[in-house]
């Protein structure tokens, strides 16, 4: 017991640095679900894609040598929202190719389209990044490399300190900044206004003179960036990037956009920094809340009981409201 | 917003699906033997030549597709080598490289392959213990011999197979080799073992712990982690509370990179070690120039170390372009005991091509074979008795480390 309570703050940072990243994955989730009601289960690979996207350009930059009289901020600023552009309009396309076609079809049709989207682009990143470098797993460097102490044991005794990288930081950062414009656009500007609308009722806001394509395209642009940006943070904090890592990723976000209450957006950021921690906690404990006989390697296993768990129990969520099916 | 309770389920109940059936290799079935298909109509008797293939079995596509490349040309290179002398006794040498992509299920489909095609009499792999085990089934089917330049597990010859052979240390050498090491020359007293859940990692996790346990070290946490994640932290968290002297890790090269590298990032500065797959140059490639220090036992010797090795370094360079990496000579060698028993073979057979069964039995009495990498004579099982276990450490963020420990069978 003694030695949880030590390691609590370098749980809880690296918690919420893993959390900061499902968060606003999740978000990307929860925006598509709430005006389409479609799982867009191809936003993990979008996360991928903006990872890749990020890393290429920095790796462009370093190798003619751009980055050298650029300082740390501005390079990190460029990538981030090169892999925004990038990713936003490649969320536009999948829209237009995957899913606006099969807007009138049943929802299990455009959910099967997603993954096929989802399997399309780990493939094509892999086949592209094995042509140029010849291996899919790819390192970049990072911008932000310095590591900082949290003296957490001189405000409290029995704590041990924490350490933390100072691109840690910079994810929650930018991480908040994201959460809270969005949160600022949905609720306070008139495309917000729109957005909610065609969320309540596609038709009467078309009948209210809203752009219903519009706004589904300019949501699938923002949560697709999002996803993007998300990317080249999660490139940024752990150095190394493959196709693959979009999948489980994208599955762990959409627990936390679920346990939130899809379609609503702070609790989708709840929901992720709450999976985020948990999965930490979970890793870096349960060998020793079993024992032993349990280890760090089932601490995914928490994550999708919490899925199954909120489904069958409260499937509108911890902050979604129930409604009742229109008529 | 609504909520469609069912809509959500059946969305998630399909996700999963998705998740157990294709998860973790979403890789596309398009694997073709490269070279072959210009084969000329054999067995006619008279002038024309027999056309005898060898097959190679690695990783050409994905994340180990650099070690796996060079296995494919390590054996192409010794393959060329003995092209003229098998022209004079009437043979055709062809190499066919598979790529089995790391998986066992596709391993195991191309083995089918190789057994089907009546012209393949042995085959250089796997790489991967994990692959070699269920493909190595197939080739015993089809009594076809394999010789693999860098399987560990000990299962692989455990079995006792009459077609599996390795010329390289098993994983219950290797893992105490390396034990043997951290303990006795370092010092550790507290070690921390982690592992991949693989039947490669695994195995040499346990055969490490085991052998650290027997030599008086503490082991202060044996924990796993899966591989694909990125994020180590949780793992390293335990380490950092334990506070151990050294860690190993069995497992393979992309996370052994990260674990460095986040572990260096936490302030844990004791000595890091790994195993055969750390001997790659993507090992460096992730964990930069944090991989300062890390040590690896490997398998494979630095070959560049003799004159004869220097040679046939600068001769696989000048052909392929690019440096050996760590298992290209002992490729090189697998192909040339697997020719040499093709010839002997042929030999006993009155200089006509032997049957599949002659030649593994042949391979199997390999004897005091002098290869560019290493001498082989296979015992009963299989498992070469000249195998040696080397332990390197990087100096810099360079591959390869350098040499610095060398441990033989006792």
């Amino acid at each position: 017991m003694e030695v949880i309570l030590q390691t609590l703050p370098q749980v809880l940072i690296d918690g919420l640095a893993l959390g900061a990243i499902y968060a606003v994955v999740a978000l990307g989730y929860t925006m598509v679900y709430g005006i389409l009601e479609l799982i867009n289960f191809a936003h993990g690979e979008v996360f991928m894609t903006g990872a890749f996207v990020g890393t290429t350009v920095l790796l462009v930059m370093e190798s003619t040598g751009t980055t050298a009289g650029l300082p740390g901020w501005a390079a990190y600023l460029l990538i981030l929202v090169t892999a925004m552009l990038f990713t936003g309009v490649l969320g536009v396309g999948i829209e237009r190719v995957a899913y606006r076609p099969l807007r009138k079809a049943p929802k299990l049709i455009s959910l099967i389209s997603a993954i096929g989207v989802s399997f399309v682009l780990q493939d094509l990143v892999r086949f592209i990044a094995e042509l140029t470098t010849g291996n899919y797993i790819v390192s970049g460097t990072t911008l932000f490399d310095k590591s900082l102490t949290v003296p957490a044991s001189s405000a409290v005794s029995w704590l041990s300190d924490a350490s933390l990288k100072t691109n840690t930081l910079v994810i929650i950062g930018v991480a908040i900044v994201l959460m809270i414009g969005l949160d600022l656009f949905v609720n306070r500007t008139k495309w917000g206004v729109a957005m909610r609308a065609v969320a309540q009722d596609r038709e009467t806001a078309a009948l209210m003179s809203i752009n219903v394509n519009k706004v589904i395209v300019l949501t699938f642009f923002i949560g697709s960036a999002l996803g993007g940006a998300t990317g080249v943070l999660f490139a940024q904090q752990y150095g190394t990037i493959d196709p693959f890592i979009g999948f489980i990723l994208g599955l762990k976000a959409f627990t936390a956009a679920v346990l939130g209450g899809i379609g609503n957006i702070r609790g989708a950021m709840f929901g992720g920094l709450a999976i985020g921690v948990l999965e930490m906690f979970a890793s870096a404990n349960l060998g020793l809340l079993t024992s032993g006989s349990f280890g760090a390697e089932y601490k995914d296993v928490f994550t999708f009981l919490i899925l199954i768990f909120v489904l069958i129990l409260k499937p509108e969520g911890l902050f979604g409201k129930a409604l009742k099916e229109k008529v | 917003m609504r909520i469609p309770k069912t809509a959500l389920l059946i969305s998630s109940l399909t996700l999963f699906l998705t998740a157990c059936g294709g998860g973790t290799t979403p890789a596309p079935a398009s694997t073709t033997p490269a070279a072959g298909g210009t084969a000329p109509a054999s067995g006619g008797g008279g002038t024309a030549k027999t056309v005898v293939k060898i097959a190679t079995q690695s990783p050409l596509s994905g994340g180990s597709s650099v070690q796996g490349e060079a296995i494919k040309l390590g054996a192409q290179l010794s393959l060329e080598d003995h092209k003229a002398e098998f022209e004079k006794l009437g043979v055709d040498l062809q190499l066919v490289p598979y790529d089995d992509q790391g998986d066992p299920k596709k391993g195991v489909a191309n083995a089918e392959l190789v057994g089907a095609d009546q012209a393949i009499l042995g085959v250089v792999g796997h790489m991967n213990s994990g692959v070699a085990i269920p493909s190595s089934v197939v080739y015993e089917k089809y009594s076809t011999v394999m010789v693999s330049p860098s399987n560990t597990a000990t299962e692989v010859t455990d079995r006792n197979l009459k077609v599996v052979n390795r010329i390289v240390a098993r994983d219950d050498f290797q893992g105490p080799a390396a034990a043997e090491y951290a303990v006795k020359t370092l010092g550790a007293k507290n070690v921390f073992v982690i592992q991949d859940k693989t039947a490669y990692g695994q195995g040499l996790a346990e055969a490490f712990k085991n052998e650290a346990e027997k030599l008086g070290a503490k082991v202060a946490g044996y924990e796993g982690i899966t591989v694909g994640e990125k994020d180590f932290n949780g793992v390293l968290n335990i380490a950092l509370n334990k506070k151990p002297d050294f860690i190993f890790f069995g497992g393979l090269y992309g996370e052994g990179g990260l674990l460095i590298k986040q572990a260096r990032d936490k302030g844990i500065m004791v000595p890091m070690m790994g195993g055969d797959a750390w001997d790659s140059a993507g090992l460096v490639d992730i964990a930069g120039d944090k991989v300062k220090d890390a040590l690896y036992s490997s398998i494979a010797a630095d070959i560049t170390k003799t004159e004869e090795g220097k040679k046939w370094a600068e001769k696989y360079k000048t052909k392929f372009g690019k440096g050996p990496d760590g298992y290209s000579a002992y490729a090189y060698d697998c192909m040339s005991v697997i020719l040499n028993g093709l010839k002997s073979a042929m030999a006993a057979n009155g200089g006509k091509v032997p049957t599949r069964e002659q030649v593994r039995d042949a391979v199997r009495a390999t004897k005091d074979f002098q290869g560019v990498a290493t001498k082989v004579t296979f015992d009963g099982k299989g498992d070469n008795t000249y195998a040696k276990v080397f332990i390197y450490k990087f100096e810099g963020p360079a591959y390869p480390g350098a040499m610095i420990s060398e441990v033989a069978k006792k």
